[in-house]
């Protein structure tokens, strides 16, 4: 693929990650901690890490985090987003790399670190654990979301994968 | 060969292995369940309230009251408890997603304000205080 083509898909794929982003403020979502998301744009960034690769996913997904940190967050959104993209784009990445499981166990395993990563930056802003209270609640709903989510990401990168 | 194509995406979909990976993880998740349900669910009896991990205070549920929070002389968050139940009510964050928690009754519970890193936290000083140990 051209670089050109390249950049015009990445500049794509993030307005495409900010919309999920949008999308993702306006869904009303407290499990005890404020600001903690559902990580709905994992969708965009499975989608780039299986089509395009691994850096661009990484750079996709932390100008997203900013980008929308600037637009429909504050400086603690950030922060939260941040350590729970990162966490989760980077154990898909290495369940991607020992090529043995599908994209659906990869976004499930990384739904479930994108609250991990979420939960662990609270507990250390607010210098209170027992917001690990709300762990289980939160490891059940990465679970889910990450399912969903996999099986969305799989049935597009099957179809749309030939593009690229 | 839009048929040929259907049969090789079904073989990408899913696998044995993945099937074992996601059961593992639910089942971790299932034990980490259990194992935060036996310390959860009673009612708490005591509300605290810590700033940037500090303790502020430490006040009944059994009282109705309203608890001004105060950051370097200015009221920063209000907790009200009524009923049994701590609510916080008023407070001067950006985001103001603490106001917007439900208020809070059984042990353990919490609402957090993220940008003045307060917290309320329902505790149950006579009851049994297990996961103390687990999270410290
Ligand atoms: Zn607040």
């Amino acid at each position: 693929m051209s670089k050109k083509k390249n950049i015009a898909f990445m500049g794509v794929f993030l307005a495409l990650a900010l919309v999920c982003s949008y999308v993702e403020s306006l869904i009303p979502f407290y499990f005890g901690i404020p600001g903690m998301k559902l990580g709905l744009t994992n969708i965009v960034i499975i989608i780039i890490l299986y089509c395009m690769g691994t850096k661009e996913a990484y750079c996709l997904s932390v100008l997203r985090v900013i980008l929308a940190g600037f637009l429909f967050g504050n400086m603690f959104s950030i922060l939260y987003s941040m350590a729970g993209a990162m966490l989760s784009l980077t154990v898909m990445y290495l369940l991607k790399k020992t090529g043995k499981f599908k994209i659906v166990t990869v976004s499930t395993l990384g739904g479930i670190c994108h609250n991990i990563g979420q939960l662990t930056v609270a507990s250390f802003v607010v210098e209170n654990y027992y917001v690990f209270y709300y762990l289980p609640f939160l490891l059940i709903a990465g679970f889910i979301t990450g399912l969903l989510i996999g099986i969305g990401a799989q049935e597009i990168s099957l179809r749309v994968k030939r593009f690229f | 060969m839009r048929r040929k194509e259907q049969m090789e995406n079904t073989g990408k979909r899913f696998s044995k292995r993945d099937a074992w990976l996601l059961a593992a993880a639910a089942l971790v998740i299932l034990v980490v369940f259990v194992i935060f349900r036996q310390f959860s669910g009673g009612s708490g009896s005591t509300v605290t309230v810590t700033v940037g991990g500090e303790v502020y205070g430490t006040y009944s549920l059994d009282e109705d009251q309203k608890i001004d929070i105060k950051i370097n002389g200015t009221v920063t968050n209000v907790l009200v408890i009524r009923d049994h139940q701590a609510d916080m009510t008023e407070a001067d964050c950006p985001d103001q997603l603490c106001v917007r928690q439900k208020a809070i009754s059984k042990d353990h519970e919490t609402i957090v304000c993220l940008p003045n890193q307060v917290v309320a936290e329902v505790s149950n000083p006579n009851g049994e205080n297990e996961l103390d140990d687990v999270a410290n």
